[in-house]
């Protein structure tokens, strides 16, 4: 017992190394004003409309290829 | 539907990848900034692309087996999309190499290991479009697909390494192993990866869905007149 608490208190000092981390927060500027505004939903929209009208698309071609599959007795 | 349901997962997975991509966390690195979010498109359309141009490869040994014009077909039409896949990451990859390493194309050893094999797999579409002679033409190019993957892989996974280069992943670079890649990301990367895949086999299948429609009319027309 005698010997433990000092030995935790070394231990911890190890840790004081971290008051040095400075708040990741204000460091690597991000797009954190985007996602307060609310606008990054606008960046969402955008490319996920794109992308509904690109799967809208194979779908249709999908379709009309079947039918003609069906048609020409393909498997 | 039971033939379907993958071309579902391929929709579910990319809108998947699109909103968690843009919307969730994630680590906050200098320089990167947001861009680190490419990560789910520009690197996922590469291993959509090698898988691609892998499953072309397979047809190809598969053609010189069987001779069958259903497997020549597929090979050239996966090999058509891997080769899209490719162009659209190495666009991707340069307008993100603009804000990142100052300049759209910096020289760098992978980069240019890249064009290389995109320039191969160029000169694979203009072989195929040299012949007349379907069997001649599905042959040699199959001969070339083989040659062409063999090569493709080294050049663009073991040179990189060799040297020193900007490209995450190589010259000394941290990329995907587990001490790496950070968890978060992996949880929209993995499916994001999939769902690029899942929809370079879709356009693929459409492809040679379409050009077997053409050669049953071409037949037919032949006997007609």
């Amino acid at each position: 017992m005698k010997r433990i608490v000092p030995l935790f208190v070394f231990l911890s000092l190890f840790s004081i190394n971290l008051f040095a981390q400075q708040s990741v927060q204000s460091d690597v500027a991000m797009a954190d004003l985007m996602r307060a505004d609310g606008k990054i939903w606008v960046v969402v929209g955008v490319i996920a409309l794109v992308f509904a009208g690109i799967v809208t698309y194979l779908i249709r071609l999908d379709s009309k290829i079947s039918k003609i599959e069906k048609e020409l007795n393909i498997k | 539907m039971k033939n379907n349901w993958w071309k579902i997962l391929t929709v579910i997975l990319l809108f998947y990848a699109i909103f968690q991509g843009l919307l969730g966390t994630v680590p906050r690195q200098p320089i990167l900034n947001e861009s680190i979010r490419n990560l789910y498109f520009h690197v996922t359309m590469w291993f959509a692309m090698i898988t691609m141009l892998l499953v072309s490869m397979v047809y190809s040994v598969r053609y010189l087996r069987s001779n069958l014009q259903a497997d020549d077909d597929k090979s050239a039409e996966f090999a058509k999309t891997g080769i899209l896949f490719g162009v659209l990451g190495c666009i991707t990859g340069s307008l993100w190499a603009n804000f990142t390493w100052g300049e759209p194309w910096p020289n760098d050893p992978k980069l240019n290991s890249a064009a290389v094999g995109m320039l191969i797999y160029f000169a694979y579409l203009l072989l195929r479009s040299s012949f007349e002679d379907e069997q001649r033409r599905a042959r040699i190019s199959a001969v070339y697909n083989i040659f062409a993957f063999a090569i493709f892989l080294p050049l663009i996974f073991v040179l990189p390494r060799l040297t020193d280069s900007l490209h995450p992943g190589n010259g000394g670079n941290p990329a995907f192993s587990s001490y790496d890649l950070d968890s978060q990301m992996r949880l929209v990367f993995y499916p994001a990866g999939i769902g690029w895949i899942l929809l370079g086999v879709w356009i693929s299948n459409l492809r040679y869905r379409t050009k077997a429609i053409q050669r049953i009319n071409n037949e037919r027309m032949e006997i007609a007149g």
